[in-house]
């Protein structure tokens, strides 16, 4: 699949995404177009946008066709975890070096390709250009067709070149890759009516296995994980569900929206943060896919869990209420995690809506009040200026600003893809709030905000002056 | 003499590698008041960054000027200037520290052309100094966007003047820590000369709460200190890969130099303490007296664990280099030496054969080994060879601390040897009881009579 201009731009105006509708049809689009700005852009590439949401595919080679910094400086940090194949994590790469800039790095990478494939047997090699191969010509698609055909494995191309955008176009690119080469290339050994695929949850910190169960109690069966804990073939065949279910993001809406006219899935989109949260996910599942049957034994086990959760929480919310947080995160998480705040009775004065939609917006208003600060952009020196203003307690952002609140002695809750905790589900609830007490009411606050002895005027110094 | 080897694989698995402008990066981030600029798209930025922030657990200030496809057809000059200008504006940096990446060197900006240019419509920015740094990411590795960086920086910023006798230059490579920084900085003091240190990585990256937060290095080496550098006595370059810097002293300043490649162990120390003693005419200080009885003591003491022992290592030259040697004067044996980039050194390390390679290259070989030393990515291998791991290198993102750790002087290298040999001792202890049990066996497979079934 060529990554054209026109094939950019389609990913880039997705038309599923509330970012391109206009308003009332004037007013301009806040669309994905934003270009970076230099010396002010934060975050990652469309390369990085592209490995994240493929590489949590398990059972996968990722080779990245490029020089030594898109891989070296890069491979096995991302936090999404495997309940089997290790594959996913190693770090593969044609280390481009002058030689291959100046003649071109197509040979090397057909026989990259090989080598992976005959030492490490995957279940499909993807590979990810990058902007140098891009820049040199290098054709990518060719290439992996010659290998695949050689090797009678799937070689399938992301052309996922830095430079063409944000990390948010790079998961769309992913995306497109998926529904070009692998959905739809093999068959389930059965269907059942309850089949769904969850697109969007990269299994972080194992986050999907706090949900699993339900899903499991319910009867409801999860066809494919796009694309936490996956197998190739699941995504393969994951057209064949009848329901796909965005979660709490909306890189891969162009994977829901295609898959919706290509094999009549229909999609929802939901959050499994919070107690709220959840509970509406379940109940749409049910309402979409399910008859009444389903939807009393979604009743029962939502009564079920929160009577648990809420014992679970006791302990926590009497330690938490009233505390004010700053939240500082992107789309629809900032609905999303203010609503698992309010469950544990924690106040949030001001939220990021930089990557909201107008719906989001709408909702966090709603969540907010009248009162809150919704922050459009947010520096260190802004986020620190807010929680100043706002005599908030903690902040709760992405790992990025985790040294923004700690230098600022502030306490701090890491939200994003980096983190250690899973707080997805009913189950994730506990932990959550277990961090948030741990990190509010560690000692040590206290104690780095005491200044030395010898710095408290005394008495005896001021006499002296 | 080590014969070089480069493996003939076309991919490189589980790279030991790291790109030369991430080292350009950390070298930059050793200056005050610095912000580094990453000439590419925005991703060469952010992933240094990340890679950066969890080794240090540090803020990085670390900007882009973000490259698209567009200006990457039509060229870089309006990203740079736009890049600039709003860094300027927004982080008020003393000093700027630019350097290309793979994207742009293909491309083949002309970026000295590129910023006489922007001096000239904006003729605001004169007192701001822009360091330039080339770092293809195709050519070279860490150490060599380092050693690159540091050799701009004494390019360009030193300026003639009046020698001063206790003055000398530190120019201390990638394969030293902030603390080891902090220690060195301790040594030379001790003699009473004033060191001015390049990157001085202990006053910026070293783990400390300032009073206000900043947006660019809040310590480090200061631009006043960087062009008194002209005024040195003497060039003390600590890791082999900064010698062409010292070098570049001694051209424009005629400054002698001398090259210690590494600072750990009782020989590279004495000679160390030596050169100070010889350049500022003081005798070597008691603390230090004291402290080489220590080391000579903790030596003794752990010499039993390290004597024959097998080590595998997977590091940069400069950090080989320093720690098989070590290793060596410990009675220990080099059993596998990878690394990432050639270097004039690599040929004289005691072993038979240098791979440059990657760390698929280092798991197939180590087998047999006592000991892994390498970064945090060797924790799988460790557990897949059953081979115990001691960390050294970069990233170390699975171990807190790594700013304030020290290998270097008496004092670091008794810690070193006390860390090692415990990683011994509590392998030792583990396998002690197996190994027992296992001999056991095998003497009962030898014994009919013996019917007793097996521990296992």
């Amino acid at each position: 699949m060529k990554m054209t201009q026109g094939k950019i731009n389609e990913l880039l105006s997705e038309s599923a995404c509330e970012h391109n509708h206009k308003k009332d049809g004037k007013g301009k689009n806040k669309s994905c177009t934003q270009q970076a700005q230099p010396g002010a852009a934060q975050g990652g590439c469309a390369f990085d946008g592209a490995m994240i949401a493929l590489v949590p595919i398990t059972d996968v080679a990722h080779l990245v066709h490029g020089p030594i910094a898109c891989s070296g400086n890069s491979w096995g940090g991302r936090g999404s975890l495997s309940s089997g194949s290790q594959l996913y994590k190693m770090g593969f790469t044609t280390d481009l070096s002058e030689n291959d800039v100046i003649f071109g790095g197509e040979k090397r990478l057909y026989k990259a390709i090989l080598e992976v494939q005959q030492q490490y047997h995957p279940a499909a090699v993807f590979v990810y250009s990058t902007c140098v191969t891009a820049l040199i010509g290098d054709d990518l698609d060719a290439v992996c067709q010659k290998a695949a055909e050689k090797t009678g494995v799937p070689v399938i191309p992301v052309n996922s070149p830095g430079f063409i955008g944000s990390k948010n176009l790079g998961n769309r690119v992913g995306g497109e890759a998926l529904l070009e080469y692998v959905v739809g290339t093999a068959e389930p050994d059965y269907t059942t009516p309850y089949d769904i695929n969850l697109i969007g949850e990269y299994n972080i910190a194992g986050e999907m296995w706090g949900v699993l169960p339900l899903f499991e109690k319910l009867g409801i069966r999860v066809l494919a994980k796009i694309t936490g804990d996956a197998r190739y073939r699941e995504v393969c065949y994951s057209h064949r569900a009848k329901l796909n279910v965005m979660i709490c993001s909306k890189a891969l809406i162009n994977m829901a929206r295609k898959m919706e006219e290509r094999y009549g899935i229909p999609y929802i989109e939901e959050s499994f943060y919070g107690v709220e949260d959840v509970n509406r996910c379940l109940r749409n599942i049910a309402k979409t896919i399910g008859d009444e049957a389903l939807q009393a034994k979604v009743e029962e086990l939502i009564l079920q869990e929160t009577a648990q959760l809420d014992q679970a929480l006791a302990l926590y919310r009497s330690r938490l209420k009233g505390k004010r947080v700053v939240l500082y995160t992107g789309g629809v998480k900032s609905w999303s995690i203010i609503s698992a705040a309010k469950d544990l009775g924690m106040e949030v004065v001001a939220t990021s809506t930089k990557k909201s939609t107008a719906e989001d917006k709408a909702r966090i208003r709603e969540l907010l009040g009248e009162e809150g600060i919704m922050l459009e952009k947010g520096n260190a020196q802004e986020l620190l200026r807010v929680i100043a203003q706002t005599k908030a307690d903690m902040l709760i952002a992405g790992g990025r600003n985790q040294y923004t609140a700690l230098k600022a002695r502030i306490p701090f809750l890491d939200i994003n893809q980096e983190r250690h905790h899973p707080y997805a589900g009913y189950t994730g609830m506990i932990e959550m709030a277990r961090e948030l007490d741990e990190a509010l009411h560690s000692p040590i606050w206290q104690q780095v905000r005491q200044p030395a002895p010898w710095d408290i005027p005394t008495d005896r110094s001021l006499e002296l002056e | 003499m080590a014969t070089i080897q480069t493996t003939k694989k076309s991919v490189a698995v589980n790279p030991l590698k790291q790109s030369q402008p991430l080292g350009s990066a950390l070298a930059f981030l050793g200056l005050k008041g610095m912000m580094p600029l990453f000439h590419g798209s925005q991703g060469c930025t952010a992933f240094a960054k990340v890679m950066l922030v969890r080794h240090f657990r540090e803020a990085i200030p670390l900007s882009t000027t973000a490259m698209n496809e567009v200006s990457t057809i039509l060229g870089g000059e309006d990203n740079v200037e736009q890049a600039i200008l709003t860094l300027v504006e927004k982080s008020h940096p003393e000093i700027i520290g630019l350097c290309t990446t793979g994207l742009t060197e293909t491309r083949g900006d002309d970026m000295p052309g590129i910023l006489r240019s922007i001096r000239k419509r904006h003729p605001e920015l004169f007192d701001l100094p822009i360091i330039f740094v080339s770092a293809p990411d195709f050519r070279g590795a860490l150490q060599d966007g380092f050693a690159a960086t540091v050799e701009s920086i004494v390019r360009e910023l030193p300026q003639a003047g009046e020698i001063r006798p206790d003055q000398v230059t530190l120019l201390v490579s990638s394969a030293f820590t902030p603390g080891d920084v902090q220690e060195i900085k301790e040594m030379v003091r001790a003699f009473g000369l004033k060191p001015i240190v390049v990157p001085d990585l202990s006053a910026s990256l070293d783990g400390h709460l300032d009073d206000s937060p900043s947006s660019v290095t809040s310590g480090g080496t200061t631009l006043a200190e960087l062009r008194e550098i002209g005024c040195s006595v003497f060039t003390l370059a600590i890791g082999d890969s900064l010698q062409k810097a010292a070098e570049i002293l001694e051209q424009r300043f005629k400054i002698p130099y001398e090259v210690f490649p590494s600072l750990s162990g009782l020989g590279a120390v004495d000679e160390f303490l030596q050169g100070l003693s010889d350049i500022s005419g003081v005798p070597v200080p008691e603390t230090y007296r004291r402290q080489r009885r220590q080391l000579q003591d903790a030596m003794l003491d752990t010499h039993f664990y390290f004597g024959r022992k097998q080590i595998a290592l997977a590091l940069e030259p400069d950090l080989l280099r320093g720690v098989a040697q070590f290793l060596q004067l410990m009675g220990c044996e080099i059993h596998t030496a990878v690394t990432t980039t050639r270097s004039p050194i690599l040929e004289t390390l005691p072993v038979e054969t240098v791979i440059i390679g990657d760390l698929a290259d280092f798991e197939r070989l180590a087998p047999g080994a006592d000991l892994l030393i390498t970064n945090s990515h060797g924790a799988k291998i460790s557990r897949r060879l059953g081979i115990p791991l001691y960390r050294m290198g970069f990233p170390i993102f699975d171990r807190l601390g790594n700013g304030q750790f020290s290998k270097v002087g008496y004092r670091g290298t008794i810690q070193l040897l006390f860390e090692i040999g415990n990683v011994f001792v509590e392998h030792e202890e583990s396998t002690v009881h197996t190994r027992f049990t296992h001999d056991e066996e095998k003497s009962n497979e030898n014994c009919i009579c013996n019917g007793r079934s097996s521990t296992h």
